[in-house]
């Protein structure tokens, strides 16, 4: 225990593999149209990973997030046509590097982007993002021999390699194991980030920029390193998504998104990995419940705002703060609030 | 003073309970939805998915909500309503048929997931009329790879027009390269030696019916070619380029909301060209309900193109759905937009009758390719072939005249490559006295 308590890195590591174990049971178990869902919520985690650091741990904000998707879904479509088979389809391996190369192209463009994140404050880097959320319907219609406009690109799938497609695997059951497998990366890396001394540059920032630069941090540049990271986080997330549907285009990658995943860091609890990962959950999972009642097709909606209006109300600090205060394990603090001053 | 380093520090174990409680209910939810996974698909064995003794189960997805649910939500209740009416008559080969409508909100994300409750959750037996040339393209390789016959979608987009990549897949209207065609040798003849210009959506609708009419009237012929992106209703900037060039016709490759805020916009900024309109946006019902008071004097005299038969004329088809339309959708009036679900849900029908008495998804797709669907209510008659999955093959050129369609042209065919556009003279099909395909 003691090795444990002591011991960070194996803490997450044995946290991270039991979360990877019930992911990829769930991948393993669930039906052909399941399959596709415990992708979309891999894809969730992956961003809400990112955003959670980015506005809990850095005080900044993003109303953008599906442009950086975007920018890591259509980095995969134009990667990976030039390795497709007749079929249009890749090998695995070739996803992995598209979505590696993904993550690289996001994390320069989230750079870029931090830079002029790091100069605005409060509702002006609201708008800024937003416009930035907004713009991607107009740059691939305005780029459209690059981007095909509001038809957008195809991402070629994977090929079920012989010996699980003997076994029975789909590809969209394929896709859902590299899905959940970049949730196990990102939430390791995420959870190690956060507790080590970049993390903690990070808080220092949030909590009170004057304080921490008589410590000698560069405001501006924690800024823009947690927009990039929270950027890497978007784009593997969208290059994930844009393998779940086999394609890239501007209609998927619009304001609801943007505000989905924002909404999902503030319902589980904003700065919290394990709130990411109940606000996932809950997107994910209300509308499933929701069209399985057949209420009326605008309910999930409804119920996605309600929710956020009680959260608001009841528990600013989204569900994780109401299981941590349920749990009583927490001293009581002072209601304070989050972000940046 | 630092809530996420406390946070972190004194909650070592909630953590853990909390990720524990976190992964018993993902375990639960994966338990709940139950099924050996890679159990493989279930084409094995005599049973059809979506076929039993007295049902055929088939879905579409349509934006019911939604920026471009105002013009299209009527097309679903259409298809249900005639739908109920073959069940009503006994239905087809003695099973009723039962339509599954997902909302997709003409998001592609939605399209994907609706798409897919529908093969894998509801097991159809066919796709049918799915709405959108975004949404749809999302899906394609997915129906490949599930093999699933996809029949009429509801774009004329050229995508569903590729039997060797996507064998499953067949579009039902005119494709926009045929329209721009038509369009293009009927404004070639009436405007000779005025400024021609394109006004075009960012996809294929845009892309492909300037296509057509660079195909008629040369590569060079457009003085100006401007697009707009559906998420932005601000057309303005477009608009006013167009008329900066001097354009006095206007080829329009627009949704019906689209149009209407070109008509709006270029009325507000004194510019008066020609609008020649491609069929989907050209419906004045529809341009009504967004122009409101002003859309008498806004469309009138603008061109377009329709690939249904006209309602005023009144036909053995006009007479047929407005019986149905008043008996199965509450005594609505029948506009092009519902005439549109009607037509569609016929062929559908068709296509179903000519699968056989014990209709397998293969020979669902034999009859497609054997064009055993006959023109129908269609002016035009279909392309459908077995190196050919296009639908119609053409349409007549209209004009507006005090919000209802004129025809100025009979109907017109054409191919999607360089082939001459000439007029169909063969006479139209009778509708069937009960109005249920054999």
């Amino acid at each position: 225990m003691s090795v444990l308590r002591n011991s960070t890195l194996l803490r997450h590591l044995l946290v991270t593999a039991s979360f990877a174990l019930v992911l990829f049971l769930a991948v393993y178990l669930v039906d052909d149209f399941s399959v596709n869902q415990v992708s979309t919520l891999a894809v969730y985690l992956c961003v809400c990973f990112g955003l959670t650091v980015l506005i809990g741990g850095n005080g900044q904000i993003s109303l953008g997030h599906a442009a950086l998707m975007a920018v890591g879904a259509y980095t995969m479509a134009k990667f990976l046509p030039s390795y497709a088979d007749e079929f249009g389809q890749v090998s695995v391996g070739v996803v992995l590097a598209g979505l590696l190369l993904a993550i690289v192209v996001t994390t320069a463009v989230g750079a870029v982007i931090g830079l002029a994140a790091a100069r605005l404050r409060g509702p002006y880097l609201a708008g800024a993002t937003l416009a930035l959320g907004v713009a991607v319907p107009g740059v691939t219609t305005y780029f459209h021999d690059t981007f095909n406009g509001e038809q957008g690109l195809p991402v070629a799938s994977p090929v079920v390699p012989e010996s699980m497609a003997s076994a029975g695997w789909s590809i969209d059951r394929l896709v859902a194991l590299i899905a959940v497998g970049c949730a196990v990366v990102v939430l390791f890396l995420v959870a190690n980030l956060k507790r080590s001394g970049f993390g903690r540059h990070l808080a220092a920032v949030r909590d009170h920029e004057i304080a921490a630069q008589l410590c000698g941090l560069s405001v501006p540049r924690e800024q823009v390193k947690a927009f990039a990271l929270s950027a890497a986080t978007a784009g593997l997330g969208g290059g994930v998504l844009g393998l779940v549907l086999q394609g890239a285009n501007p209609h998927s990658f619009g304001l609801v998104l943007s505000l989905t995943v924002l909404g999902a860091v503030v319902i589980g609890g904003l700065g919290s990995l394990r709130g990411a990962l109940w606000g996932s959950l809950i997107v994910v999972l209300l509308s499933r419940v929701l069209s399985e009642l057949e209420v009326n097709d605008n309910a999930p909606a409804a119920a996605y705002g309600l929710l956020l209006m009680i959260v608001m109300l009841a528990a600013p600090g989204g569900i994780q703060g109401l299981v941590a205060r349920l749990g009583g394990h927490l001293p009581r603090r002072s209601p304070q609030p989050q972000g940046g001053n | 003073m630092n809530r996420s380093i406390g946070r972190w520090q004194g909650a070592g174990r909630a953590r853990r309970t909390a990720v524990a409680a976190a992964t018993l209910s993902l375990a639960l939810v994966a338990a709940a939805c139950g099924g050996p996974g890679g159990g493989g698909s279930g084409d094995g064995g005599g049973d059809v998915p979506g076929v039993t003794d007295d049902t055929i189960k088939i879905g579409t997805t349509q934006p019911l909500t939604g920026p471009a649910a105002p013009g299209y939500a009527r097309i679903s209740k259409a298809m249900e309503a005639y739908f109920d009416h073959v069940n009503a008559e006994g239905g087809i080969h003695g099973r009723k048929i039962e339509l599954i409508v997902e909302d997709d909100g003409y998001n592609p994300t939605i399209t994907a997931e609706k798409t897919r409750k529908l093969v894998l959750q509801d097991k159809v037996f066919a796709l049918a009329g799915a709405l959108g040339t975004p949404t749809h393209t999302a899906v394609l390789d997915f129906i490949r790879q599930n093999k699933v016959p996809d029949l009429m979608v509801s774009s004329g987009s050229l995508s569903w027009n590729q039997p060797e990549k996507y064998p499953y897949t067949f579009g039902w209207q005119t494709d926009y390269i045929r329209e721009g065609k038509i369009l293009a040798t009927y404004a070639q003849k009436e405007f000779e030696g005025k400024t021609f210009c394109s006004f075009g959506q960012g996809d294929d609708l845009g892309a492909d019916g300037v296509k057509g009419v660079e195909t008629v009237l040369g590569g060079d012929a457009l003085k100006a070619k401007e697009t707009y992106s559906v998420s932005n209703t601000n057309v303005a900037p477009q608009i006013g380029k167009l008329q900066a060039a001097g354009c006095d016709v206007v080829f329009g490759f627009m949704i019906p909301g689209f149009t209407a805020l070109a008509l709006g916009t270029s009325a507000q900024l004194g510019y008066k060209p020609q609008w020649v309109i491609s069929s989907v946006g050209a419906d004045p019902a529809s341009l009504a309900g967004y122009l409101k008071e002003n859309a008498e004097a806004l469309t009138q005299g603008v061109i377009g193109a329709l690939y249904l038969p006209v309602i005023e004329e009144n036909n053995s088809w006009i007479k047929l759905f407005t019986e149905i339309n008043e008996k199965y959708s509450d005594g609505a009036a029948l506009d092009y937009t519902s005439l549109h679900g009607y037509a569609m849900a016929y062929a559908i029908a068709q296509a179903l009758a000519a699968a056989g008495e014990d209709p397998t998804r293969e020979s669902l797709i034999e009859a497609m390719e054997d064009g055993a669907v006959s023109r129908g209510p269609s002016p035009t008659p279909y392309a459908y072939a077995a190196d050919d999955h296009s639908g119609m093959t053409g349409s007549y050129v209209t004009q507006i005249d005090k919000l209802k369609v004129k025809v100025l042209t009979p109907p017109m065919v054409t191919d999607d490559g360089d082939g001459p556009v000439e007029e169909h003279t063969e006479p139209e099909e009778e509708a069937p006295a009960n109005g249920v395909p054999e």
